[in-house]
């Protein structure tokens, strides 16, 4: 058994509407940085798991993403995965 | 009489009122289902009401759909019963994947409260039987996240085969951009399933189901179920 931390970014399909985002984005352009291009919203979620490999907690966070953390109609994710330091 | 099934998750707040429109209105059957709950013997139509399932924790009824009681509500569906998401009801149908696509953040950002105007779609679904088609139903909202969006191909699909049941429209019956009031694609406002026997939609027709309420037009959606009832018990 080893201890790994993963960090789970959610983010919208680029082409799924994020009003969100284009009400941050105007914010930002109102409090002076016209330079904004886009702003896109999402989710960012740190999980720690104890599994036997790196492979085993990718393959798990992989299916977490699946079945709950994300859904897959209107978002997509990316996982990063390390080894947490021994306590 | 129609035997429907109320159910409850932790934060779901129009149960009382989905009870009353049935219950208390149409002199139904009705119960209460807490999500742990497996049973649902007897049944002809499951009610998912609003609210704020495990508080809209992730996404909008994300976790419910995850719930004990809707393992049983996916077989219940499969053997053809009647299921009437409502608010969200509806998110927890989509992120059960009995019905597609997603319901989203409305485009204004703002949480809606307001009487709407929908147009009854088609009258070929268990439904909507007892209206007519295009007739106008005034019924509320009441939702941050009721904003229909699901990819083109989907779309297109859910047109061409007559599956949009509700969209909103102006008082004239007009599917207008001020009209929707949460940016859904071709103003959607209620689906259902391939099968025709999973409803869900974002207006509250239970808030619609008395005259001291202001209008009682939801009442033909429960009337419609009522009616169609024994014919769908009778084939499963």
């Amino acid at each position: 058994m080893a201890s790994f931390s993963a960090e789970v970014f959610v983010v919208l399909k680029p082409l799924v509407n994020d009003p969100e985002g284009l009400v941050i984005r105007d914010g930002l352009h109102n409090i002076g940085f016209p330079e904004v291009a886009s702003v896109r919203s999402g989710k960012y979620l740190t999980i720690d798991l104890d599994v036997g490999s790196r492979s085993e907690a990718e393959a798990r966070l992989e299916a977490m993403c699946q079945k709950l953390l994300a859904n897959p109609v209107i978002e997509s994710y990316r996982v990063a995965v390390r080894e947490a330091a021994p306590a | 009489m129609a035997s429907f099934g109320v159910v409850v998750f932790p934060g779901t707040w129009s149960d009382r009122d989905s009870h009353f429109a049935v219950h208390d209105r149409l002199r139904q059957e009705a119960r209460y289902i807490w999500h742990k709950e497996r049973d649902l013997s007897g049944l002809d139509c499951v009610i998912l009401p609003g609210g704020f399932s495990y508080g809209d924790y992730l996404r909008c009824g994300a976790v419910a759909s995850m719930s004990p009681v809707m393992e049983e509500v996916r077989e219940f569906a499969a053997r053809g019963g009647l299921v009437i998401g409502i608010c969200n009801g509806f998110q927890v149908l989509c992120e059960s994947h009995l019905l597609p696509g997603a319901l989203m953040r409305n485009a204004s950002l703002q949480f809606r409260c307001q009487p709407t105007n929908l147009r009854v779609e088609t009258t070929d679904t268990p439904f909507t039987t007892e209206a007519s088609t295009g007739q106008l139903l005034r019924v509320p909202v009441s939702h941050g996240e009721g904003n229909y969006f699901a990819d083109a191909e989907t779309l297109a699909r859910l047109e061409d085969t007559g599956r949009v049941v509700f969209r909103y429209v102006d008082a004239t019956g007009e599917a207008t951009a001020e009209s929707n009031p949460n940016g859904s694609l071709n103003n959607i406002a209620g689906i259902v399933n391939d099968a025709g026997n999973v409803l869900g939609m974002m207006p509250h027709p239970e808030r619609a189901s008395d005259p001291l309420l202001g209008s009682e037009d939801g009442l033909v959606i429960f009337q419609s179920i009522v009616r169609n009832a024994e014919r769908v018990l009778s084939t499963t």
